[in-house]
């Protein structure tokens, strides 16, 4: 464990160190891999294979292999002795190397092989400039969890939180893995509930800008955004629809927090149901045809489904007097929240088909859940020794990571979509 | 170059100077223009008027310490939105401030301790500028003049994570224009 850690550290260069992780639990069947030093890799710090290593065993399905100076140097083109690696214990391997072209650029190639199967699973090679190493190796990254797991991996993904320091508040947006962290979005007042547009071109958030909720959309590529939501009253929660050209919001503007939609530009606005309660919290189901929210109509806050076309909502959460948050998988079939256990507040996944609850987290004041696009992480907010913190869990619970920063306060985790 | 005498009228004073060293006159405020004075006229500057005198700015009673409209607010009980009946004769003096001061605009803002979530919070939070303004307007403030907001969890009085800090932050505060 203490050699993972240390892993960590290293690859992740201190002037990008935004935020650093630290694994604190395992996935059970982990593949045993074995990841060879890219020949040549030297050249483009800090090494395209401890990247790579780095990402596979973060993702909790992986575990890279120790290995011994091999000579020589097996890559992409070397023929491979299967029998040698099984030997070594590897399940899996992955070979490559980097050359520099005589325009300067670099070249990256690598291949994964099946050791087990005994047969190559393919390569790629990709052309890079000095400053792609952490982008290009989280490809490599996707390529190989893609072809070992037949899902798709998250490794070139970007997440959105709110680092709070002092007064200040930074919307930030990193790498999956914390890296390369920039600010979107400084401000002296709180930002709260930022989601991704399906593309993930642009975010939606709460801004406390104006001494009131108003709901924003801003686009990362130019900085522009523009108000959604002021009208008179709260506005906050917003969630995209599926299709990404409009939002539901909770609005107070005809009294109570209330659902309604509103077009994207803030045109169109209209009430989508209607309670005495707090009805906030919206998420889109992803085909769109439901909506999920928190209300506490039945007495306590609890989760429902209504059609997206408004009508009458059914209870979903049973089980407990607080559960909030709701977070629907991207496959549609599980449905993380928040649940009050005693005075704890933990992340909890329900099966939608069985009503199976599932406590995934062993931490006590866990807050706004967000799936990885493939399903299988979810990375949430909690505070550890008085400070927020990211958190991150496999859907299964196994695996358990932490993300925190050197100073401030982390929270309102946001995991984007899948970039093409 | 003659000055232009104007006279302060209570009613049209802006909140906002009020918190200022020089007062402006507000656009309906009655003035007296002197034969001959320009059209670029200079206004001349305003002492702040002095509490309890007679003809000062009902307005400065939100300042006055002395005064029960200086106080702005209102706490509640642990998932409770009832103005309990303490706060009572504070929340009936800004409802007649409000009813005898027409111009005068208020953003109550509601807020929740800092357990659960966020989103929630802002609207427990809703629901307390909610009651706050409800009993406003009964007692014969005009709806226009109110806007209840929320800052749900995200503006704690006391950072501490304790029962005695979160029953400070679970507080609606009243505001009047100029003072947000």
């Amino acid at each position: 464990m203490t050699r993972l850690l240390a892993l960590f550290l290293l690859c992740i260069p201190a002037a990008h160190a935004q935020l650093s992780i630290e694994i604190t639990g395992a996935g059970a069947q982990r593949i045993p891999i074995a990841i060879v030093p890219f020949v040549g890799e030297k050249t483009l710090p800090p090494g395209i294979s401890s990247i790579v290593r780095a990402d596979l065993e973060r993702s909790g399905f992986f575990r890279g292999l120790e290995l011994p100076p091999i000579a020589p140097e097996p890559t992409e083109a070397t023929s491979i002795n299967y029998a040698e690696w099984r030997s070594r214990l590897a399940d899996a391997l992955l070979v490559g190397s980097v050359q520099q072209r005589p325009d300067g650029r670099f070249e990256v190639r690598f291949r994964v092989h099946d050791v087990v199967k005994q047969q190559p699973l393919g390569g790629i090679a990709y052309t890079l400039n000095k400053d792609q190493v952490r982008a290009t190796a989280h490809r490599i990254s996707d390529f190989v969890y893609e072809k070992l797991t037949g899902e798709k991996g998250v490794f070139s993904t970007r997440i959105a939180y709110v680092v709070k320091r002092g007064n200040r508040y930074e919307l930030q947006i990193a790498d999956y893995d914390g890296a390369n962290a920039e600010t979107a979005l400084a401000s002296f007042e709180p930002i709260i509930s930022p989601v991704w547009s399906p593309d993930g071109k642009r975010l939606a958030y709460v801004s406390f800008e104006n001494k009131k909720p108003v709901v924003y959309i801003h686009t990362l590529a130019d900085g522009r955004r523009h108000v959604v939501a002021n009208f008179k009253g709260s506005n906050s929660a917003p969630a995209w629809t599926p299709d990404g050209n409009r939002l539901a919001v909770v609005l107070s503007r005809e009294g109570g927090s209330q659902l309604f939609m509103i077009n994207a530009d803030g045109s169109g606005v209209r009430r989508l149901a209607s309670s005495s309660a707090i009805d906030t919290e919206p998420r889109f189901s992803p085909d769109g045809q439901s909506i999920y929210f928190t209300s506490d109509r039945g007495g306590t806050p609890q989760i429902y489904r209504m059609s997206a076309t408004g009508g009458e909502p059914q209870r979903v959460t049973f089980e407990g007097s607080y559960n909030v948050s709701p977070r629907i998988s991207p496959d549609g079939k599980t449905l993380a929240y928040i649940t009050r256990n005693d005075s704890k507040f933990q992340v909890a996944l329900l099966d939608l088909s069985t009503r199976q609850v599932q406590i995934l987290t062993d931490s006590d004041r866990d807050e706004s859940p967000s799936f990885s696009p493939n399903g299988r992480m979810i990375l949430l907010a909690t505070v550890i020794g008085e400070r927020g913190v990211l958190s991150a869990v496999s859907a299964d619970g196994r695996v358990k990571q932490r993300l925190s920063t050197a100073a401030g306060d982390v929270r309102e985790p946001a995991w984007g979509p899948f970039i093409e | 170059m003659r000055a232009m005498f104007c006279v302060l009228s209570a009613a049209s004073l802006a909140l906002a100077s009020c918190a200022t060293e020089e007062q402006k006159p507000a656009a309906q405020a009655p003035v007296e223009t002197k034969p001959g004075a320009p059209q670029a006229v200079q206004t001349q500057p305003v002492k702040p008027v002095t509490p309890g005198k007679p003809g000062a700015s009902p307005f400065a009673a939100l300042k006055d310490p002395g005064s029960i409209l200086s106080k702005r607010t209102v706490y509640f009980d642990f998932d409770k939105f009832d103005v309990k009946p303490e706060y009572r004769p504070l929340v009936e003096a800004h409802a007649k401030f409000l009813r005898e001061n027409p111009s005068a605009k208020m953003l109550i803002q509601g807020n929740a301790d800092e357990r659960g979530s966020r989103e929630y919070n802002v609207g427990l939070g809703q629901r307390r500028s909610e009651a706050v303004k409800k009993m406003l307007t009964l007692l014969g403030a005009r709806e226009e003049q109110i806007e209840a907001v929320s800052l749900g969890e995200e503006k704690p009085a006391c950072a501490e994570h304790s029962e005695e800090c979160w029953a400070k932050n679970r507080r609606d505060d009243m505001l009047y224009s100029g003072e947000y």
